[in-house]
C-alpha cells in the first residue's frame, strides 16, 4: 500500500477520534514524541527524537495506585491506563528498544500490569530511517533503519508519499479502512531503493565483546574509562532501554498516591545501602555496571544487547562520553578473572 | 494480571522495643481476613515490602515462620524514612505489606542434614525464622543437630531474648550466644563470631552452614567455615542490596546478572564466587 504525505495529516484526523495519537511534535530546534489533538502538529522529519518514545509506554513519572487508609481498613485502588493508542513515526530503534523492555516487564515470575497493559494496546507505525545520523549503529547491534522488530506498519519513504508495510495484524487493522491505494511496482521498487541506499555509515566491533566482558570486570581499563564522567545520568534518561525506576508515595497523611519515577543507576544514592555501605562507591563502579548491564548481564539474561544503536547517549552527553569509544576500549582490554 | 506493586493492609498489633538501644523494634502485624492470610504463602528467608501508606514502602526480612499462624513479624532498625515512621507508629495503625517476596532458604536439601545457623547483629530476623521453623514439633524430625551462633555486641542487643531463653532450655537445639566484650551479670561466651566459631568448631561433615550479619564478621568468618572444611555449596547467605521494587524491574540490586530481590536474597557461597563483589 502506499499513502501520499499530504495525507498523512487527515489519516491521523481519522485516528484521533478512537485513539491516543503520539507523533513526534517540534518543540524549538528538535522533536519530541507527544499526544497530538490534531494530524497536522506531526512533525515527520528526518531523524531521532530527542527523547525515546519509551515514555509513552514507561512513562517518566505515573501513578501506580491511590490509597485512602482508615483505622479499619485501606482502599487501594490500581491505575491503570487501558487507552488505546498509536505511536506514529517512531524509528525502528525506538520500536526494538520496547521488545527488550518486554523481558524486563514480563519476567520469569512478575508481570508488570502498568506496563503491560499500555504495550498491548498500543500501535506502532514506524518510518524507516533514510538518512541515518552519523551517531547511530543500530547495525552493529542487530538493528537495522528499515528493521520491523517490534513495529506493526513500517512506512518507507519514497519522496511524495510512504510505502506501507504490514507487520503484524494488529497494525493490518489501523489501515484496513484507510483508503490507501496499492503501490505499485514502480513504488516498490523505490522503496526497495530507499532501504538499499540508506547508509548507517558507523560500525561498533561487537565481535567478543561480551566474552571480554565476562572477564574483565576488574580490568583497569575502568579505572580509565569513566574518567571524564560527571554521574549526570543524561545517558540513561535519553537511552531507549533503561528502564531504572524508583517508588516513592505522594500523599496528605493516609490519602494518596503510590508514583513511580525513573532513576538511574549513575546516581550515587541508587544503590546506598540503610547502613551506609555502598557497592558502588564511585562512577567507576557505576559505569562499569551501565555497560555491564547493557551488553553483558542483558545478554545473560535475554540472549539480546540492551542497546539499540540510537546514539541518543553520544549526542547529548555534556562530556563527550562516546559509548563506541568505550567498547572499543573494552574490547582491546586484557581479561582479568582475579579482583 | 496479578498486580504485584498492590500491598495488603494489615493491622500493626504490637511495636515492641526489642532492644536496650531502643533502635530495634519488633512489629507484629495481623492480616484483616484469613483469605489475605491464606494469598501471603511465605518460607523462612523470604521477605516483605512494608508500606506506610504516606511515607512509602521498604524491604524487611520476616522474622516469623510460617509455622506461627495469624500473624507476621519484623525486626526493624531505625535507618531511614519507613522505619523511622514504623517506630513511631501506634499499636492499632493500618499499614500495608506487599510479598512474600525472593527466594528463601532451601529446607528441603536440609532434611537429614545438620544445620549451623551463624547470625550477627541483629540481622537475625530470618534466622528466627528458619529456627523456628525447622524446630515446629511436625519438622524437628527432618533434621539432624540445629547449632545457633549468635552474637550481638552486648547482651541488651541481642534479639528475641524470651525465644533464645527457651532454645537455651531446650534439648533439640544446641545454642551459643556470645557478645564483644565482657559485661557484669553475663555468664555466656564473649568474642566475636569468627573466633567463637572457631572454638566451637561445629563438623562440617553432612551439615549446611548459614550465615547472615554484617558484611565484616561474614568476611572473618568465612575462612573460619573454610578451614572447617564446610564446602562453597553447603554455605548459605543472605544478601541486603537496596531495592525498591523487589520483583526485578527497577535495577537497584543487582549483583552481576543477578537480582538479589530476585533471584536471592538467598544464595550459596558457591554462586556468589560466580559473582562480582558488588553487595
Amino acid at each position: 500500500m502506499i499513502v501520499s504525505k499530504n495525507d498523512i495529516p487527515s489519516f491521523l484526523d481519522k485516528l484521533i477520534g478512537e485513539y491516543q495519537v503520539f507523533a513526534p511534535v517540534q518543540e524549538g530546534s528538535y522533536t519530541l514524541f507527544k499526544q497530538i489533538c490534531s494530524g497536522a502538529d506531526a512533525a515527520l522529519t528526518d531523524g531521532n527524537t530527542k527523547l525515546p518514545a519509551k515514555e509513552i509506554i514507561f512513562p517518566q513519572s505515573e501513578k501506580l495506585f491511590s490509597y485512602n487508609v482508615t483505622a479499619e481498613g485501606a482502599k487501594l485502588e490500581s491505575i491503570i491506563d487501558d487507552r488505546k493508542k498509536v505511536v506514529f513515526g517512531v524509528r525502528p530503534c525506538d520500536a526494538k528498544s520496547l521488545t527488550l523492555l518486554d523481558n524486563v516487564f514480563n519476567n520469569d515470575k512478575y508481570q508488570d500490569p502498568y506496563y503491560l497493559t499500555r504495550r498491548a494496546n498500543t500501535i506502532l507505525v514506524g518510518i524507516g530511517c533514510n538518512s541515518p545520523a552519523s551517531t547511530c549503529f543500530c547495525t552493529s547491534v542487530k538493528g537495522g533503519p528499515f528493521d520491523t522488530k517490534g513495529l506493526d506498519l513500517l512506512l518507507v519513504d519514497i519522496g511524495d508519499a510512504y510505502v506501507v508495510e504490514v507487520v503484524t495484524e494488529k497494525g493490518k487493522t489501523l489501515i484496513d479502512n484507510a483508503g490507501f491505494a496499492s503501490a505499485s511496482e514502480a513504488d516498490k521498487a523505490a522503496a526497495a531503493k530507499a532501504k538499499d541506499e540508506a547508509q548507517v555509515t558507523c560500525q561498533v566491533n561487537t565481535d567478543g565483546l561480551k566474552e571480554k566482558l565476562d572477564v574483565n570486570f576488574y580490568d583497569p581499563i575502568w579505572e580509565k574509562i569513566h574518567e571524564k564522567c560527571l554521574g549526570c545520568g543524561a545517558c540513561t534518561y535519553l537511552c531507549p532501554t533503561c528502564h531504572c525506576f524508583d517508588i516513592v508515595d505522594d500523599a496528605v497523611d493516609c490519602n494518596g498516591c503510590r508514583v513511580r519515577n525513573w532513576d538511574s543507576c549513575a546516581f550515587p544514592l541508587f544503590t546506598l545501602h540503610g547502613s551506609g555501605h555502598n557497592p558502588r562507591t564511585s562512577n567507576k563502579e557505576r559505569y562499569r555496571n551501565r555497560i555491564m548491564h547493557k551488553f553483558k548481564y542483558f545478554v545473560d539474561n535475554f540472549g539480546e544487547i540492551a542497546c539499540v544503536g540510537c546514539g541518543r547517549c553520544i549526542k547529548n552527553c555534556p562530556v563527550n562520553m562516546d559509548i563506541r569509544v568505550v567498547l572499543e576500549d573494552v574490547r582491546g582490554s586484557e581479561a582479568r578473572l582475579d579482583s | 494480571m496479578k498486580n504485584p506493586y498492590l500491598p495488603l493492609p494489615v493491622k500493626l498489633v504490637k511495636n515492641f522495643t526489642e532492644t536496650e538501644d531502643k533502635l530495634i523494634h519488633t512489629f507484629t502485624l495481623q492480616f484483616l481476613s484469613e483469605e489475605d492470610e491464606k494469598s501471603f504463602p511465605y518460607m523462612p528467608g523470604q521477605f516483605a515490602e512494608l508500606c506506610v501508606f504516606g511515607k512509602g514502602e521498604a524491604p524487611f526480612g520476616i522474622a516469623s515462620s510460617p509455622t506461627e499462624p495469624g500473624f507476621l513479624k519484623f525486626s526493624v532498625a531505625k535507618v531511614g524514612v519507613v522505619s523511622t515512621a514504623l517506630h513511631l507508629m501506634e499499636e492499632g495503625t493500618m499499614v500495608g505489606v506487599r510479598g512474600p517476596l525472593g527466594n528463601y532458604y532451601p529446607v528441603e536439601e536440609f532434611k537429614g542434614k545438620n544445620v549451623v545457623i551463624i547470625g550477627g547483629g541483629f540481622a537475625f530476623t530470618t534466622l528466627r525464622s528458619l529456627a523456628t521453623y525447622m524446630l515446629h514439633p511436625d519438622r524437628r524430625g527432618d533434621y539432624g543437630d540445629i547449632t545457633v551462633i549468635y552474637g550481638a555486641r552486648n547482651p541488651g542487643l541481642l534479639l528475641y531474648k524470651e525465644e533464645l531463653a527457651a532454645w537455651e532450655q531446650s534439648p533439640d537445639i544446641n545454642l551459643i550466644t556470645t557478645i564483644d566484650r565482657p559485661v557484669e551479670g553475663w555468664n555466656g561466651r564473649v568474642g566475636f563470631i569468627p573466633a567463637v566459631t572457631e572454638e566451637v568448631a561445629p563438623s562440617a561433615e553432612n551439615t549446611y552452614a548459614i550465615i547472615c550479619g554484617p558484611p565484616v564478621m561474614i568476611k572473618f568468618t568465612m575462612p573460619v567455615l573454610e578451614k572447617l572444611g564446610f564446602p562453597a555449596e553447603r554455605i548459605i547467605m543472605s544478601l541486603e542490596n537496596r531495592m525498591k521494587c523487589g520483583i526485578g524491574m527497577c535495577g537497584r540490586c543487582n549483583v552481576g546478572g543477578k537480582y538479589v530481590c530476585k533471584d536471592g536474597p538467598v544464595f550459596t557461597r558457591a554462586q556468589l564466587n560466580e559473582l562480582p563483589n558488588e553487595y
